[in-house]
């Protein structure tokens, strides 16, 4: 049963009502051990896939439309369809990096439930025939590390992975490989170059995705931790059933962390497509409300890279169309809730200067236009700042990310929503992220721009009487 | 300064077996020279390089892009206190300056019996635990000055058991017994297509 | 348009013209090819596109509407619509100067790269007007040595990876690398491991700003004080082409041209750097006379006096020349013709018991670089080690091997530089690397692979199993230590592979041009015997000689013994040069009369010339060069010799007439025209062609009359159980006597040591670096020990003219293998 409060050996997670596809052992204390998964069904998915053909259980994934939960949401079916025939070996990649501001998923599903990952991992590399799987977690990530290591361990013993799985011709390697800190190796092609032991640097894309050329050039499919997660579940119940959930466009659940100012934050699973942001924030099931005596001043719907949202949002469906066509996107399920304290300026700089921080370096504008943009938003907020910032800003952002920025709409002012995503100048999105708080900050709290501008003019002003004063 | 001790050899062996190719392990091989030493020594790149083929610079150039790796000696326990924006929103910059307080160095720093080094690090995934910090990598999560004050004074007085010197991450190693394995080789001597496959042209055929 | 056609081009849209775009070809190369040129900093035409600096944006349309796309990384295809001056593209060029010049310290007065600076021409052409940027600019240590001859400036820097791609994509040693991340991302090497690479110069050239400097032009000059001429390098015999550049009638840079068939703009250190020892205080400006034991400068006609007095007293027979591989062609051809026309002596030989055969070399079917190239080709290496030896070769190699699936196998007696990214690297007992060839075939063509010269079977097998596609085989010296023929035996089993062709490695500047100009004995100028081509020179020579004379060996022994009466050094040094160095003291310390021409004293002069003439270097005089290949490329003069030096074929010109005879050669046109009117090989060396291979010089293929020699059939002794077998191999740097007055080569040469599988070391029971006693037939050394994996047990590997420790003390020329004993001194 659904205690609906927070779960205490999961941080944040709150054992809710509603489908639970991929979080159903969390309440289970000792759910990330192998006894405690067989006994609650685990493996049963990747028995049932063992039965049919790789094809079937291919078949299977692209008929529940499984969209991806990294960010950028395509089928998994899909992209598993691009492997050019042939080229073998193909390699899998479990991207565990999960490094997106506001992002907070990927961790518990790896410290709560590794076993439902390493059987995820198995039912795709089961479908596609690949050789060798590479499961990547972050490198501050110390439990998840030692969760899954202890779960790849026991599972060779039991016969899971390895040599001829269950007594089967399938047989795979996972490899545990993890990483030291640098948010753009979440990018894939980036945690690519990492898993060969480069610095973590975007590759141009296209021409070549990684599902044509990737790990040692070879094929390979990058996938999400919570992406593998739903596998077991959807080999054993069925597309079908699957589809029963969540939109026609977005079946099945999303793990939600909606952290900031609501009273009740927390990692919540949830149908996609079904529930609103407004439900999601006010629902007494959920957050239940804004932080007492405070009302909602904006939000980030989709982790630091997504323009920001406003009141007039607030009933979007928790579906990653509409929220693109609304100026933003749904993006790794990380909803971060600011309240009419929040001041707009200093949070737009904590998140630029978190990309110029994590910059790769690879394309100058990148290098060298995040640090610039933190530069100015530094010295608008230390009250140094010049009228004509605010266009330098923008300036700067554009050169970066050109033409308009994706936004979302301002009925007050009159101005329509430009739909995700951005234009770039660069090779991988982390540059023009940078520009997401800044457009979406300028155009709707302009004036606190400007305040911060022009008092710094009244303390040059009055800088006579500062000493008096103190 | 330090090459790999003679276990910890045979360890990082065992890492590189699991790669297709040697150079894929550099980043775990960094981490475990600075689990050896804390910190990533001159010598340790040395021997990394020769150990996975690549020569020193290309070991420096690859370590040197992660912010874990420290190339010079650090506290003991490394407590990095998320600024980020939910953190932030939470209280996270009065945590960084009461830690500054309470420990006397700026972020940055180490202090002085080179107990504590403090950073302001980007976002850990904790964010609905708000404000959140890790100690070597160990959570401790919504921190008040009071939480902050107590581990400080757990990690002086030898209680704070969780938390291992700074380098170690997990505590459990994977190994892949060698009856089990599946054959982990370069990817030019993996040129068949996988074994099972041959199913869908059975099942084609019925 | 048939429709093979329509597959041969693509046509893309370039600001409203259509153009016919190459299958595969990027954006970037189409839109210069119409005559588009698309600003860049990170793309080089030479290397990988990485898509970094984002200078290359364009808005190109693929039907799916307009989007920037970086012309460096795009291939075209058919209906690609590319604009590159819209407004938007303007606007993101400014944008990325702006950003790359936010950080950069505009210096321009002060730096090297000023007025030759992509970054300061493009910002004049695409650049923002004032920058916007206020805040202090990234600081670094200004510039930081990263070796003995570059230097790093990491403000500058705008991190194009083209170096680092340079050391790790075509170089191979990577040892400079980008370090830290983001906006502190900089170029740098390992802590006390500098960037130690034969090819460390091609950075400085291909740094699109001035971050990377080169000691020996740092300040020197500025570029619009220079003038620059196309010439060849020297120091090898691949015949990289060079832009040389002067300031003041001084060389003081050479640069990489682009010739696709040979160097691809890329040039190994020395020969980048060698230029120094032409402008080095000690060049001889005049000709010198021996009195007593000093060597005191003289007038021309003097010097020339004593020179001709000498040779006219003695009979033909007991003159002999030895060297010329540093001439031109023209001055080769004109000593050719002194030496054996009009003096009639045979006793001339170029190569210096270094080389091999030269009927072998010409009369075998050969490869050009390219072919030896071909992509999923197969390379033998059965020579020296190219990464040490001819740097622009070891540079193709690597690229064919590493890029284009070629397959290197190596049957060497030692590790090389190619052997990281070898297939198979087999590696003979020295002596024995015929029967490792014999084995190889058999195998290839289907028989029963056999182990043999040490390598077991199942090497050889699965070597041969690689054999395939186009077959060239690299051929030349790898150890001075065993005599030529074990290589004459090797390549003539190795001819029997199907389809296979030679491509020869003999090292030695414009080698490949003596060979061809008849300096050996028995030859005759192009690719003739002084039997088969006597007739053809019945009329432009005086006379051709009636037998064949002694070749260097022969030579030194005859003199040795007092059967020589003049030896002419011809831009040699036997002391140091010659395979065997007791034989070369001895027949110096006895021969009665010696004349050089050259252009610094060397060991061998100083010890023993009587008369020395002056002669210019190969940025002086004018010419041309013949490669490796066969391939004529032109060295065009652009500085006056120092004092009163003259081209070597002028002094040849004037003994002559002094002797009586006019060689009839006024200029070196003249003298190219008698090589094409004589040389059947030659026919099609005209000046029209000439000039229009400006580039890439021009193919000169053929065996004239040379036929392949028969199998010698050596066959080692049996060694001793205490003895080891001696490989002595070249390095990139020696003590050889250019280097020694090149400033920024003299501190390369290596420390001598001798290496010694470990399991040959741990036998002699010293520790690594102890001097030990290393003693052979002729000679002994005292030289450091150590292990090396690399060196098959059994062997001992010592560098040839490490400073120091002369490897040819110990070399007996007449043997096929040096074997030496190693104790503790
Ligand atoms: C800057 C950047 C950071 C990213 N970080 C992550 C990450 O931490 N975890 C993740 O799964 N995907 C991340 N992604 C998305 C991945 O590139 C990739 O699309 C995803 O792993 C694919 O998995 P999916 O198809 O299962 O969603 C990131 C993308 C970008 C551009
Ligand atoms: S946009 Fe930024 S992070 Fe992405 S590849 Fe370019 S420099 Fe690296
Ligand atoms: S030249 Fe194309 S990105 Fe640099």
């Amino acid at each position: 049963m659904p205690t609906h409060a927070y779960v205490p050996h999961a941080p944040g997670y709150v054992d809710n009502d509603g489908p639970k596809i991929i979080t159903k052992r969390f309440p289970l204390e000792d759910s990330y051990t192998l006894e405690r998964s067989e006994a609650t069904g685990g493996y049963a998915g990747l028995r049932a896939a063992l039965d049919r053909t790789p094809a079937e259980v291919h078949t299977e994934v692209r008929d529940a439309t499984l969209l991806g939960r990294g960010g950028a949401g395509f089928p998994a079916g899909i992209k598993w369809g691009f492997l050019p025939p042939g080229k073998f070996p193909y390699y899998l990649v479990v991207n565990g990096d999960e490094s997106e501001p506001g992002t907070y998923k990927d961790r518990l599903l790896m410290e709560r439930d590794p076993h439902q990952v390493i059987e995820g991992c198995l039912i795709t590399c089961y479908a596609l025939g690949l050789a060798q799987c590479f499961l990547y977690v972050r490198g501050e990530m110390a439990l998840a590390q030692e969760r899954i290591a202890r779960a790849l361990n026991d599972a060779y013993a039991a016969g899971y992975v390895g040599r001829n799985i269950l007594g089967t011709d399938f047989s795979v390697d996972i490899t545990l490989s993890w990483g030291a800190g640098a948010y753009i190796v979440g990018e894939e092609t980036a945690l690519i170059e990492s898993l060969e032991g480069n610095r973590g640097m975007p590759r141009l894309k296209p021409p070549f995705f990684p599902a044509a050329i990737g790990l040692y050039g070879q094929p390979t499919i990058v996938n999400n931790i919570e992406t593998m997660s739903n596998l077991p579940w959807l080999m054993t119940n069925g597309a079908e059933q699957y589809k029963t959930y969540g939109s026609e466009t977005s079946p099945g659940t999303r793990l939600f962390a909606v952290s900031g100012h609501v009273r009740r934050p927390g990692v919540y699973e949830v149908e996609q497509g079904v529930t609103t942001f407004r439900e999601l924030f006010y629902g007494d099931n959920f957050c239940q409300g804004i932080r007492e005596g405070h009302e909602l001043k904006m939000f980030i719907p989709g982790g630091g890279s997504a323009p920001w949202f406003f009141p007039e949002q607030l009933d979007f469906p928790l579906e990653a169309r509409p929220v693109g066509a609304g100026g933003s996107m749904l993006g790794s399920g990380a909803i971060v809730v600011m309240d009419e304290t929040t001041d707009a300026v200093k949070a737009a700089l904590r998140l630029v200067r978190f990309y110029a921080r994590e910059s790769c370096g690879k394309c100058t504008p990148c290098r060298e236009g995040t640090t610039w943009e933190e530069r100015i938003l530094q010295r608008i907020v230390d009250g140094e700042g010049r009228p004509s910032d605010i266009d330098l800003l923008l300036d700067v952002a554009d050169n970066i990310s050109p033409g308009p920025y994706p936004v979302a709409a301002h009925p007050d002012a009159g101005l329509d929503a430009i739909p995700f995503p951005p234009r770039q100048t660069t090779i991988c999105p982390l540059g023009p992220s940078s520009v997401a708080p800044i457009t979406s900050t300028i155009r709707r709290f302009r004036h606190e721009y400007e305040a911060k501008i022009t008092r710094r003019n009244s303390i040059a002003v009055s800088a006579g009487s500062v000493e008096v004063a103190s | 300064m330090s090459r790999f001790s003679l276990d910890n050899e045979s360890i990082a062996r065992e890492i590189i077996s699991r790669y297709p190719r040697p150079k894929s392990a550099l980043i775990p091989l960094l981490h475990l020279a600075q689990e050896q030493d804390g910190w990533v020594t001159i010598d340790a790149m040395r021997h990394i390089a020769e150990l996975t083929g690549t020569t020193p610079a290309e070991v420096m150039g690859t370590g040197s892009f992660y912010e874990m790796f420290k190339f010079h000696p650090v506290g003991r326990y490394v407590i990095n206190i998320c600024s980020n924006i939910t953190c932030q929103l939470m209280g996270a910059e009065s945590l960084l300056e009461h830690a500054e307080a309470k420990l006397g160095v700026k972020v940055g720093g180490t202090t002085a019996d080179g107990l504590f080094t403090l950073e302001d690090v980007e976002c850990i995934a904790a964010c609905t635990e708000a404000p959140a910090l890790q100690v070597n990598y160990r959570y401790r999560l919504r921190v008040t000055a009071e939480d902050f004050d107590q581990l400080v004074d757990d990690i002086r007085s030898g209680t704070a058991r969780d938390i291992p010197e700074h380098g170690t991450l997990s505590l459990v190693r994977q190994s892949i017994p060698a009856d089990r394995g599946a054959g982990i080789v370069p990817p030019e001597q993996a040129r068949e297509v996988s074994v099972w496959m041959a199913r869908n042209d059975a099942a084609e055929q019925n | 348009m048939t429709n093979t056609e329509a597959k041969t081009t693509l046509s893309v849209t370039i600001d409203g013209e259509v153009f016919e775009a190459r299958p595969g070809e990027l954006l970037i190369e189409a839109c210069e090819r119409a005559g588009t040129y698309i600003p860049r900093f990170c793309y080089h035409s030479r290397m990988k596109p990485v898509g970094m600096c984002r200078m290359c944006l364009v808005e190109v349309d693929t039907g799916r509407g307009p989007a920037l796309q970086p012309a460096c990384m795009l291939p075209c295809s058919d209906g690609m619509t590319v604009s590159t001056e819209t407004p938007g593209t303007r606007k993101v060029q400014a944008g990325i100067l702006e950003y790359l010049l936010i950080n950069h310290p505009l210096d321009c007065p002060v730096c090297d790269k000023g007025g030759e600076c992509p970054l300061q021409d493009q910002t004049v052409a695409y650049g923002p007007g004032e920058s916007r940027f206020v805040e202090e600019k990234r600081h670094y240590e200004k510039p930081i040595p990263i070796n003995d001859n570059v230097f790093l400036d990491r403000e500058r820097c705008i991190l194009c990876d083209r170096c680092t791609r340079f050391a790790d994509t075509v170089a191979g040693d990577k040892l400079i690398h980008f370090m830290d991340r983001g906006n502190n991302t900089q170029v740098n090497t390992f802590p006390d491991e500098p960037f130690a690479s034969y090819f460390s110069g091609n950075t400085v050239q291909i740094c699109p700003v001035g971050a990377l400097t080169a000691r020996p032009y740092r300040f020197k000059a500025r570029p619009w004080d220079l003038d620059e001429t196309v010439s060849t390098a020297w120091t090898d015999s691949a015949g990289a082409r060079v832009a040389v550049q002067s300031s003041r009638d001084k060389v003081i840079r050479l640069l990489g041209i682009d010739s696709d068939p040979v160097n691809w703009g890329w040039l190994s250190d020395k020969e980048r750097f060698a230029f120094e020892a032409l402008n080095s205080d000690d060049r001889l400006t005049a000709p010198l006379t021996r009195v007593g034991d000093h060597l005191v400068p003289t007038g021309w006609s003097t010097a020339l006096e004593r020179a001709v007095s000498l040779l006219s007293d003695a009979d033909p027979d007991r003159v002999a020349v030895i060297g010329g591989a540093r001439l031109t062609n023209e001055s080769q051809y004109a000593w050719a013709k002194l030496a054996k026309g009009v003096i009639g002596t045979d006793n001339v030989d170029s190569q210096l018991a270094d080389g091999l055969d030269p009927e072998l070399v010409l009369g075998l079917p050969r490869a050009t670089i390219d072919e030896a190239c071909t992509p999923g080709g197969t390379i033998i290496l059965c020579g020296p080690d190219p990464k040490e030896e001819i740097g622009s070769l070891y540079l193709r190699l690597r690229h064919a091997v590493v890029h284009d699936d070629a397959r290197l196998i190596e049957l060497t007696p030692t590790a090389t530089g190619l052997s990281p990214v070898a297939a198979h690297s087999l590696h003979p007992r020295p002596g024995e690397v015929a029967d490792l060839a014999r084995a190889l075939v058999e195998a290839a063509n289907g028989g029963p692979a056999v182990s043999a010269a040490g390598v077991s079977a199942e090497e050889i097998s699965s070597a041969a199993v690689a054999i395939d596609g186009s077959v060239t085989i690299i051929i030349g010296r790898a150890s001075l230590a065993e005599s030529a023929d074990c290589v004459t035996d090797a390549a003539l089993q190795l001819a029997a592979l199907p389809g296979s062709r030679f491509l020869s490695a003999l090292r030695r500047g414009n080698i490949h041009g003596a060979l061809d100009s008849g300096l050996a004995p028995g030859l005759l100028p192009g690719r003739t015997t002084i039997e088969a081509g006597a007739a053809r020179f019945a009329d432009a020579w005086p006379s051709t000689p009636a037998s064949r004379g002694l070749d260097t060996a022969g030579i030194l022994a005859a003199a040795a013994d007092g059967r020589i009466d003049v030896l002419v050094l011809l831009g040699s040094d036997p002391i140091n040069d010659f395979a065997g160095r007791p034989l070369a003291a001895a027949a110096l310390e006895t021969v009665p009369n010696v004349i050089a021409l050259d252009m610094l004293v060397n060991d061998s002069i100083a010890m023993a010339a009587d008369v020395v003439l002056a002669a210019s270097g190969a940025t002086e005089s004018a010419g041309t060069f013949t490669n490796l290949e066969g391939r004529i490329s032109v060295c065009r003069q652009r500085v006056t010799p120092p004092g009163t030096a003259r081209a070597d074929w002028m002094i040849a010109s004037e003994i002559a007439r002094r002797l009586g005879f006019d060689l009839g050669f006024d200029s070196v046109e003249s003298i190219r025209a008698e090589i094409a009117a004589v040389s059947v090989v030659h026919s099609g060396l005209d000046e029209k062609a000439l000039a229009e291979a400006l580039v890439d010089g021009l193919l000169i293929g053929g065996s004239g009359d040379i036929m392949v020699p028969g199998v010698v059939g050596v066959s080692p002794s049996a060694h001793d159980a205490y003895s080891l077998r001696l490989v002595a191999s070249r390095s990139m740097y020696d003590d050889g006597v250019a280097l020694r007055n090149s400033p920024s080569s003299r501190g390369l040469a290596r420390s001598v040591t001798l290496r010694l599988n470990p399991t040959d070391f741990d036998k002699i029971g010293v520790d690594r670096g102890t001097v030990v006693r290393t003693e052979s037939a002729v000679g002994r050394l005292l030289v450091p020990v150590e292990p090396d994996p690399g060196v098959p047990v059994g062997s001992a590997v010592l560098p040839w003219a490490a400073p120091g420790s002369p490897a040819n003390t110990l070399i007996d020329p007449f043997s096929t293998v040096t074997d030496v004993r190693v104790e503790r001194a």
